[in-house]
C-alpha cells in the first residue's frame, strides 16, 4: 500500500474498493466475451478464447456467479454514495453541458455525479436480473426443472439485460477514458485536489474540511502538554 | 458413423449461420414425409424397438406405473414413444388413441432458429432436420425453441438428441427403421406428394366410416411438418396426448432470436464508435489552471487561519 512518487495527494478509493472493482471489471469483460458468442454468431470466434464452444458454455455461468458475488460487495460499499439526490436531477438536465465539457455551468457534484450513480443502479438491476435469468436457463443444472415458457422468457430477458449492461459498460469505460484522472483514480486510488475541485466540488469541500480537522487533531498531539497548560 | 455418410451439399438451413450453406445438389431432391396413420396403430411398439435397435440406443429399463406408456416420456435414449389415450366419444364408445410421438421435422424448425452453435442443427433439402451432435454445445436452447417439446439433453455427454428420421438410412434409399418395422402399415414413408395422396385416401375412408372430422395434421404454424398424422378427430388434436392445436415458434423465441440480435450487435458497435468520435469532437474532460489556483488559495487561507495564534 505504499505510495508512488507520482501518486496524487487525495485518496478517493481504498485498496479494497479498487481490488473489488477490478475483480468485477475483469470478470465482467470475461462474461461479455464468453456470452456474446451465444448472443449472435458474429461473435462465435470468441469461443476460442475459452477453450472451445462447449467449454465457453460451461465456464460462462461460473464466471457469472463469481462476478455476482464480487458485485454484491461493491454494491454494498458504494451504496450510500450512489443514492440519487435532488441536485443530480439538475446535473442530468444539463447533460448537454456535461458532454460539451462546459463544466463551469454545472452544479457542484458530490463524491459521485448523476452519471456514475445511474451506472451503479442500472448495473445493480441488470446483474440481479441476469443472475436470476441465468440460473433459470443453466444447463445441465436448473434448466430442465423450469417450465418452458419461463425458460423462453429467461433466455429473452438474459439477452436483453446483457445488451443493456454492455451498453452501460461501454459508457462507463468511455467515461473513464474521457475524464482525465478518473482511470488513475480507480487504479491507484488517488486524485489531485484540483481534480476533486473541478469534477466533484462538494466532495472537495468535504475532504478539505476533513483534512482541516485532521490537522487540528495532529497539532494538538504534537504540542507538548505542559505548554498547552501554561498561559 | 452417421456423420460420414450424409450428403453435405444439399443443406438448405444451418443453425447460427448467416450465409447460404452448400445446397447446389438440392435441385432434384424431393421432400420426404413420414405419414403416421393413428387410426391403424395397434400400439405394438415395434417401431419403438426398431428405433432403439437401428440407432444403437439402450435406454434404462423403467418401471411400470400402471399404463402402457413406457418410457413415460422422450429421453436422450428414447427418440420416440407411443402415447396411449382412452377417449370416450359422444355415443359412449371407447376409442384407444395411440400416437407415436417423435420429432416432427418442421419445415420451419424452432430448434434450428434457437441454436447458437453454427452447424449443430441442419435441415437437408429432403426436409429432414438433423442434429449434428459433434457441434452441439449442450446449451439447451433447442429445447426452448421446439414447439413440440422433442429434444432432450443427455446426462452422459450433455448434448441434445432427437429422432433423425433415420437420415442415414434415407440417404441410402431406405425407409426409416420405424416404418420398416410397422406390422399394420400405420407408418408410411415416401415423397411428400405421395404421402399426402395416401393421407387423403385414408381420410376419405375414415370419413366414410363415420369419422366426420378425420383429417391430416400438418400444422401451418411451422410451415408444415415432414412427419404428418392422419387423425380420426383432426378438429381436436389435443385428444392425442396434447398434440398442440396450432404449434408455432413461440413469439418469445422469435423476439429473442429474430432481427433484434443483429440490431443489438450493431448498437453495441455504434456505442463504442460514438464514444470514440465524441472524444475526437469534444476532447477530454480536464480540470484547468483555475482549479489549481483555487486549491492554492484555499490552502493558503487555511494555513493563515491555522497559524494565527
Amino acid at each position: 500500500m505504499s505510495l508512488a512518487k507520482s501518486d496524487p495527494a487525495l485518496r478517493r478509493y481504498s485498496l479494497w474498493n479498487r481490488l473489488n472493482h477490478w475483480l468485477v471489471a475483469i470478470s465482467f469483460v470475461l462474461l461479455v466475451l464468453s456470452g456474446l458468442p451465444f448472443f449472435h454468431p458474429y461473435f462465435w470466434p470468441l469461443t476460442a478464447l475459452f477453450g472451445g464452444p462447449t467449454m465457453t458454455r460451461i465456464l460462462h455461468p461460473y464466471i457469472g456467479l463469481f462476478m455476482s458475488l464480487m458485485f454484491l460487495f461493491m454494491a454494498i460499499a458504494f451504496f450510500k454514495e450512489s443514492l440519487i439526490r435532488r441536485r443530480d436531477v439538475q446535473w442530468l438536465k444539463q447533460i448537454r453541458d456535461v458532454l460539451a465539457n462546459r463544466d463551469e455551468k454545472l452544479p457542484p457534484v458530490g463524491k459521485n455525479n448523476a452519471g456514475q450513480k445511474l451506472v451503479y443502479w442500472i448495473m445493480l438491476g441488470c446483474i440481479v436480473l441476469l443472475l436470476i435469468t441465468g440460473l433459470l436457463i443453466w444447463q445441465p443444472y436448473f434448466a430442465d426443472a423450469i417450465p418452458i415458457t419461463l425458460r423462453r422468457l429467461a433466455s429473452l430477458g438474459h439477452a436483453f439485460l446483457a445488451f443493456l449492461a454492455i451498453i452501460t459498460l461501454i459508457i462507463h469505460i468511455y467515461s473513464g477514458i474521457w475524464v482525465k484522472g478518473s482511470f488513475q483514480a480507480m487504479v491507484r486510488g488517488r486524485v489531485s485536489w484540483a481534480w476533486a475541485r473541478h469534477h466533484h466540488g462538494l466532495w472537495y469541500e468535504e475532504e478539505r474540511e476533513k483534512a482541516r480537522k485532521h490537522r487540528a487533531i495532529s497539532r494538538r498531539h504534537d504540542t507538548p502538554t505542559n505548554r498547552q497548560e501554561s498561559p | 458413423m452417421r456423420g460420414d455418410q450424409i450428403n453435405l451439399q444439399n443443406v438448405i438451413a444451418r443453425s447460427a449461420t448467416q450465409v447460404p450453406s452448400p445446397q447446389e445438389r438440392s435441385g432434384g431432391v424431393d421432400r420426404v414425409t413420414k405419414l403416421i396413420d393413428v387410426s391403424r396403430c395397434i400400439g405394438c411398439k415395434a417401431c419403438q424397438v426398431a428405433c432403439a435397435e437401428w440407432n444403437d440406443l439402450r435406454d434404462e429399463v423403467g418401471e411400470c406405473v400402471g399404463e402402457y406408456d413406457n418410457p413415460l416420456d422422450l429421453t436422450p435414449d428414447t427418440w420416440q414413444v407411443m402415447r396411449f389415450d382412452e377417449y370416450e366419444d359422444e355415443q359412449g364408445n371407447l376409442e384407444w388413441l395411440i400416437r407415436k410421438d417423435n420429432c416432427m421435422h418442421c419445415a420451419e424448425p424452432g430448434c434450428l432458429e434457437a441454436c447458437p452453435a453454427p452447424g449443430a442443427i441442419v435441415q437437408y433439402a429432403n426436409g429432414i432436420v438433423d442434429f449434428n451432435s459433434e457441434h452441439c454445445i449442450g446449451c439447451g436452447y433447442c429445447v426452448s425453441g421446439c414447439p413440440f417439446d422433442v429434444p432432450r439433453i443427455s446426462k452422459k455427454d450433455h448434448k441434445a438428441y432427437k429422432c433423425t428420421l433415420c437420415s442415414d438410412r434415407v440417404f441410402h434409399g431406405l425407409e426409416p427403421a420405424c416404418v420398416k418395422s410397422c406390422p399394420t402399415g400405420s407408418i408410411m414413408f415416401g415423397t411428400r406428394e405421395d404421402m399426402f395422396d395416401l393421407a387423403e385416401t385414408r381420410t376419405n375412408f375414415l370419413k366414410s366410416r363415420g369419422f366426420d372430422n378425420a383429417g391430416v395434421y400438418n400444422p401451418e404454424g411451422v410451415d408444415g411438418t415432414h412427419v404428418i398424422y392422419v387423425l380420426q378427430h383432426a378438429d381436436r388434436p389435443g385428444l392425442y396426448s396434447h398434440l398442440p392445436e396450432d404449434p408455432r415458434i413461440s413469439p418469445l423465441v422469435d423476439a429473442w432470436k429474430g432481427v433484434t440480435k443483429p440490431l443489438a450487435s450493431m448498437a453495441i458497435g455504434l456505442a463504442a464508435l460514438t464514444g470514440f468520435f465524441h472524444y475526437v469532437t469534444a476532447g477530454p474532460k480536464e480540470y484547468g489552471e483555475e482549479d489549481e489556483a483555487a486549491v492554492r488559495e484555499d490552502e493558503a487561507r487555511e494555513r493563515e487561519r491555522e497559524e494565527r495564534p
